[in-house]
């Protein structure tokens, strides 16, 4: 019991992702200041900005809506972030306990997060947060389905197993996904996939800061805002994580495999720093275009290639 | 100083709130995000929400219509909140001052915690101010 209190709370879990997922969110806002030629925020920032909203400010409830909902809501998304953060960082680091939760196990943990935004969203009782949760939804709906075909296409080509323990050591000794046709194809889906599970340019519609002013989140404010930062960067490390976990062979913690594997995940992490800094925001419905027609045709190309080994 | 102190300090995200203003420093405001300035470095990142704000920079003269909206960001945001006057319409009125709607100066209205003043403040203006207020926080 002891030791699953450990994995949830502290290694790899909400401690230890959390943190990663701050530094990576620095390296994100550093990278994005460099592509602008600024210079960018120091290294603990997203630190200060957690703690400043946890400890200083005033967390202010909707006098028109579902107190409660609206407080649980971030509380939610944060434990199923976490949830989902110690069933991608197990396998990934390489810790081998009993259950090691399958890749269905992720993907509905995955959805979490987002799912408790819509919800906290439609229980503060703002206009503005309403048509952001409405956006989330319509967002959801389109990036799930070809979320899903790529956990399909990567479950076929790892010969049909839903560990994701087994898929990394399928991939060792060099035959990482993306050396094939088809994991090139899967991994672009895949990235743009991640990219609207973040909340990031070009699919940041939900929270569309100059039409919207934060949209869905405009009316957390203090502890319940920390808490949605939180899950947040530790977002921002799995999602990533996972994404190194099926393509690139995973991470190697022995000798100079360290370094190896922290720079697949910054250069994931560039990746959709890059796409997010190149692009504009798009409108909600061509948004919704390029996830049900062009993504999940690519993906279904991508599954057809990978039936015939390619 | 406290961790609360020096988180605050170095995470300060600003509400930008336009009165009756002519743009021009809006216009200023954003060239303090531009490279040469980098307002970033210190942590300060404008927000669309002013329920995310810490600093709330009002510029242009108050006039009797922005007076009740302004009053309602300020309740909005929350506590500890700054309102920093932007320019000289901000500070005291500026031409504006003798007006008929004119709704008396910013700090009549809410507590003021710093003042730039210019027409427009140049960016170098906006950082000195930024940078006392804090150090006075």
């Amino acid at each position: 019991m002891g030791e699953q209190i450990f994995y949830f709370f502290i290694y790899p879990g909400l401690l230890f992702a959390g943190v990663v997922g701050g530094l990576l969110t620095w390296f994100d806002r550093k990278m994005t200041a460099k592509v602008q030629f600024r210079k960018g925020p120091p290294l603990l920032q997203p630190f200060y900005d957690f703690l400043k909203l946890l400890l200083v400010k005033e967390t202010i409830l909707p006098a028109r809506g579902s107190k409660i909902t609206f407080l649980l809501a971030p509380l939610f998304s944060l434990i199923g972030g976490t949830l989902a953060a110690v069933f991608i960082l197990l396998p990934l680091m390489n810790i081998n306990i009993g259950f090691q939760g399958d890749l269905l196990v992720i993907f509905y943990l995955l959805t979490i997060p987002s799912l408790f935004y819509v919800i906290g969203a439609l229980a503060s009782g703002n206009p503005l947060a309403f048509v952001g949760a409405s956006r989330e939804i319509k967002l959801i709906i389109s990036y799930e389905l070809t979320f899903l075909l790529i956990f399909a296409a990567i479950i076929l080509k790892s010969g049909m197993t839903i560990n994701l323990q087994e898929i990394i050591a399928i991939q060792a000794g060099g035959n990482a996904f993306i050396g094939s046709l088809s994991g090139v194809l899967l991994f672009i889906a895949a990235l743009f996939c991640v990219q609207a599970k973040l909340g990031l340019v070009p699919f940041d519609i939900a929270e569309a800061e100059t039409e919207l002013s934060e949209g869905s989140f405009i009316e957390y404010s203090g502890t319940a805002y920390a808490l949605i930062k939180f899950t947040k960067y530790i977002m921002l490390f799995i999602l990533p994580a996972l994404l190194v976990g099926f393509f690139l062979a995973g991470f190697n913690w022995v000798g100079l495999g360290i370094l190896w594997s922290i720079l697949k995940l910054l250069l994931v992490v560039l990746l959709i720093t890059l796409i997010r800094n190149t692009n504009p925001r798009l409108k909600i419905k061509q948004a919704m275009r390029f996830f049900l027609v062009g993504m999940n045709l690519l993906v279904i190309i991508a599954i057809i290639l990978a039936y015939f080994g390619l | 100083m406290g961790l609360k102190k020096f988180c605050l300090k170095k995470s300060l995200w600003l509400f930008h709130f336009a009165g009756a203003s002519c743009n021009n420093c809006d216009i200023e405001i954003l060239d303090v995000l531009t490279p040469r300035y980098d307002v970033e470095r210190f942590g300060m990142q404008l927000i669309g929400s002013p329920r995310h704000a810490d600093i709330i920079l009002v510029s242009g003269s108050i006039n009797q219509r922005d007076k009740p909206r302004l009053l309602e960001v300020y309740n909005q945001a929350s506590k500890p909140v700054f309102v920093v006057a932007f320019g000289a319409c901000g500070c005291t009125g500026g031409i504006f001052a003798e007006g008929n709607t004119f709704a008396g100066p910013l700090d009549q209205i809410v507590p003021v915690s710093a003042y730039i003043p210019g027409c427009p403040p140049k960016p170098e203006a906006i950082l000195a101010g930024i940078t006392k207020l804090v150090k006075n926080i």
